[in-house]
């Protein structure tokens, strides 16, 4: 029996944070806000501080359940992708077991990745489909990251939103597919996306908070999320074009094959940069990022649940989705609905 | 590979908010008014979409002025 999405719903935080609280905090970016305005970020919604990336995702297999008509009782395995988890152990899958009321023979685990997380869930979700029997894997990726940014880190903070989204992957429906999929991992360049201390090989100490300017004039700490924003371009710049190449060549297709594509939502002038590097025709590609920002292992789902509600994703269609980010990590698939 | 004077002038409409003319070959980009992480993405975008030549963190961190970039593509380009 071959896996296939069946159903997906997200959910957002209540609090947003617009631009227009962005350029008030920071009077010195008024001047660049053509500027800004082509990351593609108009607002984001920023999770509660007592709130978790878990809660959010109970909230988004909740309305999973609600939207789409799912029992708990129907899942087989729950996968949970987020950087951000409860305790250092138990795994936050088994809080969100409980909490959603999946069953006790459900398999339920955690796993750390970022905006390459919802590709490699899939990936997993169709291995244990496919190769195991299983017949409904629940896999929500959820994000909290605006927690770690530092409150003076401005680029980041304009583009990252949190959200979690659930995604329910079945067995057997006819001619609705996962294909093959690439995956990649440069370790080398763990440092461009990175919070170095609360960890164990770095426990939080007083120098964890010292502030450091970089040349832009963003602030961050070691306590908080570093981005090297021009190294994670050059690498979206360099490494996405390779993998979709990688992953056409493997399924026999060219571009033109291709009906939709749904990049993670990193921003808009790196997908635009990406786009124009593959001369993809601009309506080929369906971006969902104005009024959710970068929602990390979430912007897929996120995206792609709009590209269906909207139309613009239909069934029999061959939808290519490529996510890349924190690792550095990346992987693609295509599907069909 | 254009040339110095069109390298600049195609960089300086990349930047959008600049007034023509503002950018030379001599000119130290970071001192361009509004500097930002977000000119450096165009930079780097800019010289990937006209050039094909990649420029990383560490090319631009190397550079000082439009003329430096413009010689790093050329080597880029080698």
């Amino acid at each position: 029996m071959s896996a296939f999405i069946k159903a997906i719903s997200y959910y957002l935080p209540e609090k947003i944070y617009s631009n227009t609280d962005f350029f008030k905090a920071f009077p010195a970016t008024v001047s660049q806000k053509e500027n800004y305005a082509r990351i593609g970020v108009v607002e984001r919604h920023i999770v509660a501080k007592n709130e978790t990336a878990s809660d959010l995702a109970v909230k988004a297999a909740l309305a999973l359940f609600k939207e789409h008509k799912v029992k708990p009782e129907e899942i087989d395995f729950l996968l949970f992708c987020a950087l951000e988890f409860d305790y250092m152990f138990p795994a936050s899958a088994s809080i969100i077991q409980a909490k959603l009321g999946l069953p006790i023979n459900a398999g339920a685990m955690d796993y750390s990745l970022g905006c390459s997380g919802f590709v490699y869930g899939l990936g997993m979700a169709k291995g244990m489909i496919e190769s195991l029997g299983l017949k409904n894997v629940l896999l929500i990726t959820s994000s909290t990251l605006t927690k770690n940014i530092h409150k003076k880190d401005r680029s980041s903070k304009f583009v990252f939103g949190d959200g979690a989204a659930a995604t329910l992957i079945s067995s057997g429906k006819k001619n609705a597919n996962i294909s093959s999929f690439v995956f990649g991992t440069d370790g080398k360049m763990a440092e461009k996306i990175i919070i170095r201390d609360g960890g164990a090989r770095n426990p939080i100490s007083k120098n964890s908070f010292i502030e450091i300017e970089n040349e832009h004039g963003n602030v961050t700490t070691d306590a908080n999320l570093h981005m090297d924003g021009a190294g994670v371009f050059h690498f979206g710049l360099k490494t996405v074009p390779a993998m979709i190449k990688d992953l056409l060549a493997k399924e026999k297709l060219n571009i033109e094959d291709v009906d939709l594509f749904i990049f993670h939502q990193a921003n808009l002038f790196l997908i635009n940069s990406i786009r124009t590097k593959m001369k993809i025709p601009e309506e080929k590609v369906f971006n969902y990022m104005a009024g959710v920002g970068n929602t990390v292992a979430a912007s897929i789902p996120i995206t792609l649940s709009e590209a269906i509600k909207s139309g613009k994703a239909k069934p029999g269609q061959k939808i290519l989705l490529a996510g890349f980010g924190v690792g550095l990590s990346w992987g693609a698939t295509i599907i069909e609905l | 590979m254009n040339s110095i004077e069109e390298f600049t002038k195609g960089l300086e409409v990349e930047f959008e908010d600049l007034e023509p003319g503002t950018l030379s070959s001599a000119t130290n980009f970071r001192s361009i008014k509004g500097w930002s992480s977000m000119h450096a993405l165009i930079i780097i975008a800019y010289i990937d979409a006209n050039f094909n030549a990649l420029l990383n963190g560490a090319d631009l961190k190397s550079a000082q002025t439009i003329q430096d970039l413009y010689n790093i593509t050329i080597e880029k380009l080698k």
